[in-house]
């Protein structure tokens, strides 16, 4: 469990069970939907956010309504801590016309931009600009949303890392920029990419203030991003956190992740954000084991829904397609 | 309705202007766009009425800029990002190909991106190579996007006020040479709807379709064949996306004959399009193959005869025009 956990201000149960739901509705999420790309069900892409679940869950925890994020490739675990529904989730992945996209999107674009979700994103980086431009709508319109960027150590030698945080930068912008570094860009490894891995001093570099964060600790994520909105709304933006976290499989479902050092799998392992927030509910809030079983029966049950749901769900029909195909 | 004469650049202004006055969402970035007033003084005075909230200069970060234009349209504001040149869009390719033209669809419908890049192209007089480019033909390639072409100060205005109430995202290439032109422009509000081409003259014997600059050269050019005896209509698109094809095929049945003229090289480009539609609709009614009058495919060079023989010239549509008529593409030239 994190240290910020610990502090004078003991977190209620209610945070604690909150961020242990999110955390594992993420860890449900995407253990189930393998099983259904490994049957078939899901084809395309499918890019598991298991083991770093702890950061979007800490994140979005310190956001409010009106806020906005864009995500990534990885993107299911930022959809689901944002408060996605399940069902259109699993829909959309199953292609059907009751997903996010009524199936024209996928895993990699889910987006609902009704509730300030820019969308998962298929380009490495892309999120990026597009947040910073969601931060620069909210300035001219006179809000004080935030808006927060999920990015990877993989976008950050993208060059449109710098030129959006330095664009969020001369303009004071709500933007929050927090790059998960899972120590790999698809296979390469980042010392492979980049000369300083602490990719947090890429924000130092151009007069942004930047922290660096566990990952794989969901309350220390909260706790940085707590703040950061906080000097956000109060017109100091932007704000870089870089959280170190870790995969704990290859790139995509078909990727065995062979290039990844078992020791290394394994010392991050025993780091699962999941555990640590199941352990924090447990010991913290006293909740037994029955009611944390009862917890995970729940969500596992909604997620089954979900794929009977989806199962159920009509496709888009050609008819309607080429009807939505005028005027493009 | 009355109408007054305004420069290109000024009917550009205006139509900024009263847009930002209806809506307090539209806002304009770009390179130099706000104390200096733009390159081509565009934007010049819009930072005193409307603040530097609303009228930002932009870092030389193109990718970015594009970017941010197309985040901030997603998430409901109405960005114009002006791109000095359209040469300098290339590196924010990926933010129009990949991000503003995919996200409607890649939403099932429900995203829009009414981002709106305004930038300019075409030769201008010994620019040289990178800044002198005609890139319409990879938006147009594009689905999604809205590729905007105004020739004269009128539809520079009514095309860009109507840009900036539609929710997809328009390429509004405007050319180096046409921002001191000067055109009548109805006064009050005005405002030319996107897919809806302009005859720019009524012809009988031949009809030659152009764009942005080339209008005002094939203008010149069916003068000429005016006193010739050759009856020549002259049909602007004005949108190549959308494309108002019903009104280049009505004319191309009328006359039988076709000629399509792009400042743009020939390869792959949007005049070969609209030949394939007009062979399409049209083969069967016509006296002549279409003729196509382009740039040369190679880059633009610096030297500026050279430069001037590698996009069309006046001399270039009327001879085309002959041709299809069958007639010595030369002879009255060299009388």
């Amino acid at each position: 469990m994190g240290a910020a956990a610990q502090g004078k201000n003991a977190p209620s149960r209610e945070f604690l069970e909150k961020i242990f739901r999110t955390a594992y509705k993420i860890r449900v999420f995407e253990t189930e939907g393998i099983k259904l790309y490994r049957q078939g069900l899901i084809r395309g892409y499918f890019h598991p956010y298991l083991g770093q679940e702890g950061i979007a869950t800490g994140a979005c925890a310190a956001l409010s309504e009106g806020d906005y994020i864009a995500s990534t490739h990885r993107g299911h675990g930022h959809c689901i801590a944002w408060g996605a529904d399940v069902k259109k989730m699993v829909a959309e992945l199953l292609q059907k016309e009751t997903g996010y996209c009524k199936g024209y999107g996928g895993s990699m674009h889910i987006a609902d931009i009704s509730v300030g979700n820019l969308g998962a994103n298929g380009i490495v980086g892309a999120g990026t600009p597009l947040g910073v431009g969601a931060a620069l709508a909210n300035q001219v319109n006179g809000s004080d949303a935030v808006t927060v960027t999920f990015s990877t150590d993989g976008a950050s030698n993208n060059g449109t890392f710098l030129e959006s945080l330095n664009l969020a930068a001369i303009w004071n912008l709500n933007f929050i920029l927090l790059v998960e570094n899972n120590g790999y860009a698809v296979s390469t490894r980042i010392e492979e990419s980049t000369r300083d891995t602490d990719l947090y001093k890429r924000g130092l570099a151009i007069g942004v203030e930047s922290h660096q964060v566990d990952g794989n600790d969901p309350f220390a994520v909260y706790e940085v991003m707590k703040q950061a909105v906080e000097t956000c709304r109060a017109g100091k933006g932007p704000v870089l956190i870089e959280a170190k976290t870790y995969r704990h499989m290859g790139h995509h479902v078909n990727d065995p992740g062979k290039y990844m050092p078992e020791d290394e799998l394994a010392y991050y392992k025993q780091r699962d954000p999941v555990d640590r927030a199941r352990a924090a509910l447990k010991e913290m809030a006293d909740v037994s084991d029955e009611d944390i079983a009862a917890i995970e029966a729940e969500i596992a049950a909604e997620f089954a829904d979900a794929v009977e749901f989806s199962k159920n769900s009509p496709e888009v029909t050609p008819e309607s397609f080429r009807e939505f195909a005028v005027g493009y | 309705m009355a109408e007054r004469e305004l420069m290109y650049r000024e009917a550009l202004r205006e139509a900024i202007d009263e847009e930002m006055g209806l809506n307090p969402s539209v806002f304009i970035i770009g390179e130099g766009i706000a104390e200096r007033g733009g390159s081509y003084k565009v934007t010049e005075g819009l930072l005193a009425k409307y603040g530097p909230k609303r009228v930002r200069d932009t870092p030389i970060a193109e990718a970015g800029m594009i970017g941010v234009g197309v985040g901030a349209a997603i998430a409901g504001a109405r960005p114009i990002v002006e791109i000095l040149y359209v040469d300098f869009a290339m590196l924010g390719m990926d933010m129009i190909v990949n991000q503003a033209a995919k996200f409607r669809l890649m939403t099932g419908g429900d995203g829009r991106v009414p981002f709106i890049m305004r930038t300019q192209g075409g030769t201008g007089g010994g620019v040289a190579a990178q800044h002198s480019q005609s890139l319409e033909a990879l938006f147009y390639h594009i689905p999604g996007l809205r590729v905007v072409m105004p020739s004269t100060p009128a539809d520079a205005k009514g095309l860009l006020k109507y840009a900036l109430r539609q929710d997809d995202p328009v390429m509004f290439l405007e050319h180096k040479h046409l921002y001191m032109t000067k055109g009548m422009v109805p006064d009050g509000e005005h405002i030319v709807e996107f897919g809806k081409g302009d005859i720019k003259r009524v012809g009988t014997d031949v009809t030659v379709i152009a764009w942005s600059n080339m209008i005002p050269r094939t203008l010149e050019a069916a003068e000429e064949l005016a006193r010739q005896g050759i009856s020549v209509e002259v049909i602007d698109p004005r949108t190549l996306v959308p494309l108002d094809r019903e009104m280049i095929v009505n004319s191309v049945l009328k006359t039988r004959r076709c000629v399509i003229v792009q400042e743009a090289n020939r390869r792959g480009g949007v005049a070969s399009d609209i030949a394939s539609i007009v062979q399409e609709e049209c083969f069967y009614e016509m006296d002549a193959p279409v003729e196509i009058v382009a740039g040369m495919d190679i880059p633009v060079p610096f030297n500026l005869t050279l430069e001037k023989a590698s996009v069309p010239q006046k001399d270039d549509v009327v001879a085309a025009v002959r041709r299809s008529l069958h007639l010595d593409p030369f002879a009255e030239a060299a009388e």
